[in-house]
């Protein structure tokens, strides 16, 4: 019987070799794939097992940790004016993960980051718990809370500010908004219920909304500006003071509908200048029409539209449609038909213009630092496009000027400080059945030419008012509130 | 070694047990080892979850080192040529798993979902002891009382019949108790046992005893087809019982493991008794047309299959899935060298962490390093006993101990491979180190027995008695 036994011996040496493969296929093979399994808590474990690093807005955090009980993560995170600050940081939740900055800049805030790692392993060394570096940002606490507060008393929408030169992000408000952390943690009972209250298909207002960068809205009167610039980029108009060629009522090309002004405003061959004071339909119409589809999508995309900006949070692409008819184009020039734009777009636009013509790359993170306060990485200034020259930025800044002392945006004028404006009342659902959203862009001008604040603020109407003083009427004081406070920060 | 009993170089008619030293004291340096590295272990997880040398290190490296003086002794008193590697290697992973079902014990994981399950959280480490202890007992009662492990071979008929009523005892109503689908537990006056890990034993008695007789018939009456031996209709009949048998606990206990184990025995004996390469082919085949049959009928076999084929497919549906899937995280993320007793997150895989998972435990905290170093001991055990059957001088012998390292070999590959995600997973434990008091004692008695055979075959054969007649013998020539 000895044969066959020596042949089960080799079986079961098979069988061991077999678990040996397997093993080494798992533990060696695999194990990189495995530790990293979306499934695997213990990465979650491992975010959560020390003190997150910070994220800071003027030398203050707005970001802590604390540590919790009774949870296999150790660490919590919590947030200094949550509500406020949840467009800039978004979240970071043990039982829900993370986005937006809290997401991006993740390995900077664990400390996982490689460009970390000699500081780790002296950590390791010595002994010390890994720390997680700061993310420093660019905002203006003062700027920001004038945002937030101004659209918590008139309702749904959201502010974006820029400072025009650097095109660093000042401002970034939402409304209605949430706080990050009432689900910071992992419990089913507070934390679960925190966020499901949230969640848009239990809260029509969808807090959890970033409105300042994913949501593009019908940017109405105030693209009016982009179609300005591209008339004056373009030729086909010089001289904001010399009278357009539009004949009043004008009829759309291609149909026999003709485009209606807000009231009874002086529009025929109203000049460039008077035409955005009143914020003519017919004018900028025609403009677009005139310059045609692509000239309009060519300076509308030097603005930034049709591409996302990384800030380095996304914001979502804004939209001027290619292929339009002329009718189209020209609804679309005035900020209506598929034209849509984020709050931090039409910012950007604001931008554009003061910073005499010169569009900057929109950021919010000024610097990533260690945990010793050694800087990582410094963001410097790009110019991201040139959307016009400085002699039309001119001519356009005179223009909005204008418009705020003289026009429909004197809600946004500031004793001492120049302030070019533009408002919108953007109509939209079916049958404009739907409220309309009032816009307000401006940008602020010191004595010494230098521009220091840009803003776009867009309300949704409560007030449902349909005439276009609601754009200064709503938006324009919250426009004015964010540039004053930014002014006043600066002295 | 220094024994001094056998320096005998008498001949003897069999190969082997010329001289044979008895190798006690080899087994007793190895023991010295075997309670250490367990008792460094449960010092290490202490340190690692609270910093401190855990409380009771005293009393479980005294608890540990008693079992093991204990069994050591029996052995140099009543089978003092045994095989000096068995006693240690079993030792050795009783006590590792000792350590590491008290590390799962401090697991608030683990803690919070007894809790959550039960109401109350009670420790299993004391337990494992006090079953190692009951298991040590047996142990030693195997040594001392059957003192021939031929005895066994009167009770061939009389062992068929007990481990079937062991086999079907779950299916009674009101004794036996359904785990997770699986019912191959039964609970007597509070106590969960498992008779299933006891029938192994029993069945190999049988298997042996019926085999030894039988072999002849059922190796030479065969008729050849196309170049193999086939059985006539009338000796398939075993063979069909015992996979008849082991379908039926498929089905109606829902344990893959178990009928695996008993089938997979049958043919590994068979083929030893007969040297017929048929029978292994024969045995495949059935296996393999139950194993598919009962997994297109099955849902719990079926889940488990699933389970085996993608475990992140079906994460968030099934149950299944989220145990083969976390404990395949387990070993991931022990890497190479793992994280070190005590800082592994291997009690995420939650309920049987500490039993039928609890290789994974070892997989993430002591890495591919540990875990191929456990799999070796594993086949030191089942070498020791291949080789103890290859020197067993009589075919009972051969064939009871090549059925028990067999039935062993089958349990750790597909209890291993199961949690390692190789195979669909069954509900089998881990000999020696999962939680558990019936595996543990009957593991114990197997490597008594085993013991036993190797001490019968390796003891020198008794020197012939000098015939007072042999000058007087006569040879009458014709």
């Amino acid at each position: 019987m000895n044969k066959p036994l020596r042949r089960i011996a080799i079986f079961c040496g098979l069988l061991i070799l077999t678990l040996l493969i397997r093993d080494n296929w798992l533990q060696y093979v695999e194990a990189d794939a495995l530790q990293n399994n979306e499934r695997n808590r213990r990465i979650a474990i491992e975010r959560y097992a020390q003190p997150r690093g910070d994220i800071i807005v003027d030398g203050k955090p707005i970001t802590g940790s604390k540590e919790t009980s009774g949870s296999d993560f150790q660490y919590k995170r919590t947030y200094t004016d949550g509500p406020m600050w949840a467009p800039v940081t978004g979240y970071a939740s043990q039982a829900f993960g993370a986005n937006q900055l809290e997401s991006v800049e993740d390995d900077i805030l664990t400390g996982n980051d490689d460009r970390l790692f000699f500081r780790n392993t002296l950590d390791m060394i010595t002994g010390k718990e890994q720390q997680g570096g700061n993310v420093v940002t660019t905002l203006n606490t003062a700027a920001q809370k004038a945002a937030y507060e101004g659209l918590a008393e008139r309702g749904k929408g959201a502010v974006a500010a820029i400072e025009p030169s650097t095109g660093k992000i000042l401002a970034l408000a939402s409304y209605p908004s949430y706080d990050p952390s009432t689900f910071a943690g992992n419990s089913t009972t507070t934390d679960t219920k925190a966020w499901q209250k949230l969640q848009k298909k239990n809260n029509p207002d969808d807090p959890m909304l970033n409105r300042a960068l994913r949501e593009t809205y019908p940017p109405g009167s105030t693209f009016k500006v982009v179609t300005a610039a591209a008339a004056l980029e373009h030729g086909l108009y010089t001289d904001a003071d010399a009278a357009t060629k539009t004949p009043l009522p004008w009829t759309m090309p291609g149909t026999d509908t003709e485009l209606k002004n807000e009231g009874n405003i002086p529009c025929e061959n109203a000049t460039l200048r008077v035409a955005l004071q009143y914020s003519c339909n017919t004018v900028f119409g025609k403009v677009g029409s005139d310059l045609g589809n692509d000239k309009m999508l060519e300076t509308a995309k030097k603005f930034g539209f049709t591409s996302e900006q990384f800030t380095p949070v996304r914001s979502t692409a804004s939209v001027f449609s290619d292929d339009m008819n002329e009718s189209q184009t020209a609804l679309s020039s005035i900020g209506q038909f598929n034209t849509a734009a984020t709050p931090l777009q039409m910012a950007m636009v604001a931008s554009a213009v003061a910073n005499d013509g010169t569009l900057m790359k929109p950021y919010m993170v000024d610097r990533l630092q260690a945990s010793s306060v050694d800087t990582i990485e410094q963001t410097d200034p790009e110019e991201l496009s040139k959307p016009m020259s400085s002699e039309n930025a001119q001519v356009l800044q005179s223009m909005m000027e204008t418009v705020v002392s003289k026009g429909t945006g004197t809600n946004a004028q500031i004793d001492g400080v120049t302030v070019g404006g533009k408002t919108g009342t953007a109509q939209h659902g079916v049958d404009n059945s739907e409220k309309p959203y009032a816009w307000f862009i401006s940008y602020a001008k010191l004595d010494d030419g230098s521009s220091p604040v840009a803003v776009a603020v867009v309300v949704e109407d409560e007030a449902a008012d349909r005439g276009d003083i609601s754009g200064g009427g709503l938006a324009a004081p919250i426009a004015k509130s964010v540039m004053e406070a930014v002014i006043k920060s600066k002295q | 070694m220094s024994s001094t009993t056998n320096t005998s170089t008498q001949h003897t008619s069999t190969i082997g047990s010329i001289g044979t030293p008895s190798r006690r004291n080899t087994e007793l340096g190895l023991l010295v080892f075997a309670v250490l590295i367990p008792v460094f272990a449960y010092a290490n997880v202490g340190l690692a979850i609270d910093g401190t040398l855990p409380a009771g290190l005293l009393g479980y490296g005294l608890g540990v080192g008693l079992l093991a003086g204990v069994g050591h002794l029996v052995v140099r008193k009543f089978a003092p040529y045994a095989d000096p590697l068995l006693l240690p290697l079993a030792t050795l992973l009783n006590g590792l798993g000792l350590v590491v079902i008290w590390r799962l014990d401090q697991s608030d994981r683990l803690q919070n979902l007894a809790e959550l399950q039960y109401g109350a959280f009670s420790p299993s480490a004391p337990k494992q002891l006090l079953y190692s202890a009951i298991g040590v007992a047996l142990f030693v009662a195997v040594l001392v009382f059957l003192k021939d492990h031929r005895i066994l071979q009167r009770y061939t008929y009389i062992s068929m019949v007990a481990a079937l009523v062991l086999l079907l005892l779950p299916l009674v109503p009101g004794l036996g108790a359904d785990v997770f689908g699986a019912k191959i537990w039964i609970s007597v006056a509070g106590f969960s046992i498992q008779p299933g890990e006891f029938a192994k034993i029993v069945i190999a008695v049988f298997f042996s005893g019926y085999l030894m007789v039988k072999r002849d018939a059922l190796a030479l009456a065969s008729r050849r087809f196309m170049g193999l031996y086939l059985p006539r209709g009338r000796d398939l009949g075993p063979i069909i019982t015992i996979w008849a048998v082991s379908l039926l606990v498929l089905i109606f206990e829902n344990d893959l493991g178990t009928s695996l184990l008993f089938f997979g025995m049958f043919v590994i004996m068979l083929y030893v008794a007969t040297e017929r390469t048929s029978w292994i082919v024969i045995g495949l085949l059935m296996s393999a047309a139950g194993a598919v049959g009962v997994a297109s009928f099955a849902s719990h076999v079926q889940a488990r299959v699933d389970a085996w084929l993608d475990p992140f497919g079906c994460y968030q549906t099934s149950g299944a899935c989220e145990q083969i899937g976390q404990s395949i995280m387990s070993f991931g993320s022990g890497g190479v060298l793992g994280t070190g007793l005590g800082q592994g997150h291997s009690d995420l895989i939650g309920f049987a962490a500490n039993s039928d998972f609890i290789f994974s435990t070892f997989g993430e905290e002591l890495g591919l390093a540990g875990v191929m170093a456990m799999l070796l001991l594993y086949a030191l055990i089942i070498e020791r006993g291949v080789r103890t059957s290859l020197a067993a001088r009589d075919p009972f012998g051969k064939l009871f101990a090549v059925g028990l390292s067999g039935a062993f070999a089958l349990q750790v590959f597909v209890v291993a491979g199961g949690v390692m995600g190789l195979i669909p997973l069954t509900g089998m434990t881990m000999p020696f180190l999962a939680s558990g008091g019936s595996a543990v004692i009957a593991n114990w008695a197997l490597i008594g027995i085993l013991l036993r055979i190797s001490d019968t075959a390796r003891r020198p054969a008794p020197t012939p008695p000098t015939n007072p007649d042999a000058e007087m013998t006569q040879v009458v020539r014709p």
